[in-house]
């Protein structure tokens, strides 16, 4: 039985909430149907939702399709992760004049209004508190990500219908939302259209009192795991992840490494659909005028000039850049902030263009432990 | 003419630099010159041995340079740049009186202040490498003048006239200090080594058993010294190098200096050789 | 010990002149190897224990730096021998070995060949004597190649 203040809404409810959400001042932003994907806009009720959407997803495939059923959030995750309302894709870190030898610099001021997200997966929470981690909990901490972190409202959506890529029980990370939330509505369609909600936190309490809602029983609480359940049971993909850190660490020199080089086009699609994918480029631009400019702007480890030193990348060829990749979301990520960096959402096995998957280039190279290329006697 | 210099800042400003002023500027060997740099406004944060600052070159960008000053000395701050790319080319430019911008000090240090007392330490430095070296080497110098423990000062040169910092070598050597010097090519009038900078080792005679070694310079002569001293008998976890990686934030957010599990501005770039660099010079392009 | 071993050795120019039973001692010690184009022989920091006698193709000996290597510092050819940090402590490989192409060599492994050179000196003092002869060549022309005849150089 789930906690004695969930509640049970219904669409119109559901409705209310992201009206309110608008009233409060909130930027509120939700997935919607948009050059055929699942992607970010602002949305203001829920006919902004993809009602009726069904997302077919498979390496290198993506497709949405159609149906006549009115279910908001029947499908699993688009190409669009949240990190971009909290890690901006390009960002002005300051801007400065030069003029007769002396230099003022200007911080451009903080965005006014808060962001409100309705709809983030299970998968997405644990991605947004890996970011946290990785740019927040360091001992220099981004304080614009930390400071937009904190002002949003977090509205999950828990997982009916994963597709064939997602893997989030085997990461740990779904199909249920644990916490990292504000509410989390589970939808539950069948007689009627309804919502289980959970509270997350006393923002997300106090936001729910605030709409028409009802008590929920122990029949809700049955159609909830129902979902959650069933989803779990559905899950398209498995990674195993006992021992992977290390297994990863032991087998740098492994021959599967040349063979996804061989398939990988090292184009970074992956790192740009990846939702706790963190590289940046910071750089300086200056005008004729005298006007400087340092930015931030998303970067990839699979650019070739992103390991540059003098002489050249350090990683030159792409078996050395995807394994940087792998090796990282997988393996180096527990020693550099203890804990994986991959939630499972398979966007980059569906985005890949070659349609490389992490969990079987992780499995191909746990069935072939210690294998080398090298040394071959006749 | 000093050079005005203003921020408006509401943030914490974990990106925006610092407006510190040319108060000096030296021209060393090998294509190097060393800013001596104060703040326009404040005073200078402390810093530990072997740490580095970003360094902005207004109009060019930013790169990660060393101290190369002691920490806590009195004068101002020094950075030995090399003129290997746009903004340290910039940056060796830098007239007197111009301003450049200080983000840090960022990085882990030498940890000289941990050596226990009677311990020897061997620096061995290959080309500008003796940079990021130089303050640990005064405040070393420094500890063997109180009696606390000796200092080997063993440096590499690919010929005569690229060796830096002549006059603290020779000062060092005058204050009793064993320093050798060793050039891969001579030139003539040279009546020093001739060799690579690991033949200096041999002729060094520092007590192995407690010894602490601390090694910078390219990647391929800390390789082959760390193996060295390890074969002499020094114990590879007191063997300290400095790792490193594209920096460009400086303060772990960005990726780009990631070796292995280490991200090289925060967890280096100066770690111990023994269990952890002397298995990453080991992978490729890694 | 192989027939096609033993041929391969007697026809070696590290091993010309060897007489017969000394070929033979070096033949029960010995293997074929083949390595494909691009591939490691050994590795920098490696146990030394292999030396090789090149009987096809060509070896680069190598170091890599990150953003510069491998930076071949040598190439050996067959009738050639490489691996010479087997004879020395630390007996480790101080450089990377690699195959420029389809590589043929007889590997004798370190140890067995120390006991076969202790085991009767008079084979072990001609072995060491044309190691000696091998090493002198190669440490007297990387001097040579240390002075720069040629200028400036714009390889980094």
């Amino acid at each position: 039985m789930g906690a004695a203040r969930d509640r049970v809404i219904d669409r119109d409810g559901f409705d209310r909430l992201i009206a309110l959400l608008g009233e409060l001042g909130y930027r509120t932003i939700g997935p919607v149907v948009r050059d055929g994907s699942i992607m970010h806009g602002e949305v203001s009720g829920t006919e902004d939702l993809p009602a009726g959407w069904h997302d077919i997803q498979a390496p290198g495939r993506y497709r949405l399709v159609h149906e006549g059923d009115g279910e908001l959030f029947g499908w699993a995750v688009g190409p669009a992760s949240w990190k971009s309302e909290f890690f901006k894709p390009t960002e002005t870190l300051w801007r400065a004049s030069l003029r007769d030898g002396a230099v003022a610099i200007d911080v451009p001021p903080r965005e006014e209004r808060p962001v409100a997200i309705v709809g983030a997966r299970p998968c997405e929470l644990t991605a947004l508190d890996i970011l946290d981690r990785v740019l927040a909990g360091g001992a220099v901490p981004d304080d614009r990500y930390a400071a937009r972190r904190a002002g949003a409202l977090i509205i999950a959506v828990e997982c009916g219908r994963p597709a064939a890529t997602c893997f989030c029980t085997s990461m740990g990370t779904g199909p249920g939302a644990e916490d990292g939330f504000d509410l989390a509505l589970t939808e539950l369609v069948g007689v009627d259209h309804r919502f289980y909600v959970r509270v997350g936190s006393t923002a997300g309490g106090e936001l729910l009192e605030r709409v028409d809602s009802r008590a929920a029983i122990e029949a809700d609480w049955e159609s909830r795991r129902t979902v959650v359940e069933g989803a779990r049971a559905r899950m398209g993909r498995t990674m195993e992840t006992d021992g992977l850190a290390a297994l990863l660490a032991r087998n740098l020199e492994h021959p599967r490494w040349d063979d996804v080089a061989e398939r990988c086009l090292s184009c970074g699609n992956c790192t740009l659909v990846c939702p706790t994918c963190f590289c940046a480029d910071v750089k300086d631009v200056s005008e004729v005028d005298g006007t400087l400019e340092r930015t931030r702007t998303w970067a990839s480890c699979f650019d070739v000039d992103h390991s540059y030193l003098h002489g050249g990348p350090v990683r030159p060829t792409i078996a050395t850049r995807y394994r940087q990749w792998l090796t990282h979301k997988l393996s180096t990520w527990w020693d550099q902030f203890d804990t994986s960096g991959c939630v499972g959402c398979g966007r980059c096995i569906a985005w890949c263009p070659v349609g490389i998957d992490i969990t079987e280039e992780a499995a191909a190279i746990r069935g072939t432990d210690g294998a080398a290329a090298e040394v071959e006697p006749r | 003419m000093l050079a005005d210099a203003t921020v408006h800042d509401g943030d914490a400003g974990q990106f925006v630099p610092r407006p510190y002023v040319v108060v000096g500027r030296r021209e060393e060997a090998a294509d190097v010159v060393t800013l001596a740099l104060e703040p326009t406004e404040g005073a200078m944060p402390p810093f530990r041995h072997g740490q580095f600052n970003m360094v902005t070159s207004f109009g060019r960008g930013e790169i990660a340079v060393s101290m190369s000053n002691a920490p806590g000395a009195p004068g101002p701050m020094e950075h030995s740049i090399r003129r290997v790319g746009a903004v340290s080319e910039a940056l060796c430019a830098a007239p007197v009186g111009s301003l450049v911008g200080i983000r840090g000090p960022f990085g882990t240090s030498w940890g000289i202040d941990d050596v226990e007392d009677g311990a020897d330490v061997v620096v061995l430095a290959g080309g500008i490498g003796l940079a990021p070296l130089r303050g640990a080497i005064r405040d070393l110098v420094a500890r063997q003048e109180e009696g606390r423990g000796r200092v080997f000062v063993l440096a590499g040169a690919r010929s005569p006239d690229q060796i830096l910092f002549h006059d603290d070598l020779r000062a060092w050597q005058r204050h009793g200090v064993h320093v050798g010097i060793s050039v891969d090519v001579a030139a003539p009038g040279w009546k020093g080594v001739v060799g690579v900078v690991t033949a200096l080792l041999p002729r060094a005679p520092f007590e192995v058993t407690r010894s602490m070694a601390l090694l910078c310079g390219p990647e391929i002569m800390m390789r082959f010294g760390g193996r060295a001293l390890v074969d002499r008998g020094v114990d590879p976890w007191r063997i300290r190098v400095s790792l490193e990686r594209n920096m460009q934030c400086g303060i772990g957010l960005c990726g780009h200096c990631q070796l292995g599990p280490l991200l090289v501005c925060r967890d280096g770039p100066i770690v111990r050789y023994g269990g952890l660099a002397d298995v990453l010079f080991m992978e490729r392009n890694r | 010990m192989s027939g096609a071993v033993r041929d391969l050795l007697a026809g070696h120019g590290f091993l010309a002149g060897f007489p017969a039973e000394a070929v033979d001692l070096l033949a029960e010690r010995g293997e074929i190897y083949t390595f494909r184009p691009g591939t490691l022989l050994f590795r920098e920091g490696g146990k030394a224990d292999y030396v090789y006698l090149i009987t096809k193709g060509h070896v680069a000996i190598e170091v890599h730096a990150p953003a510069l290597g491998p930076i071949v510092v040598e190439t050996i050819d067959a009738g050639h021998v490489v691996g010479l940090s087997w004879a020395a402590p630390p007996f480790r490989y101080q450089f990377d070995a690699r195959a420029m192409d389809d590589v043929e060599a007889v590997g004798l492994d370190s140890e067995g060949l120390r006991a076969s050179l202790a085991q009767y000196p008079v084979f072990g003092f001609l072995f060491l004597d044309r190691l000696a002869a091998v090493t002198l060549e190669r440490l007297q022309a990387t001097r040579v190649r240390l002075l720069d005849l040629y200028g400036k150089s714009d390889a980094r």
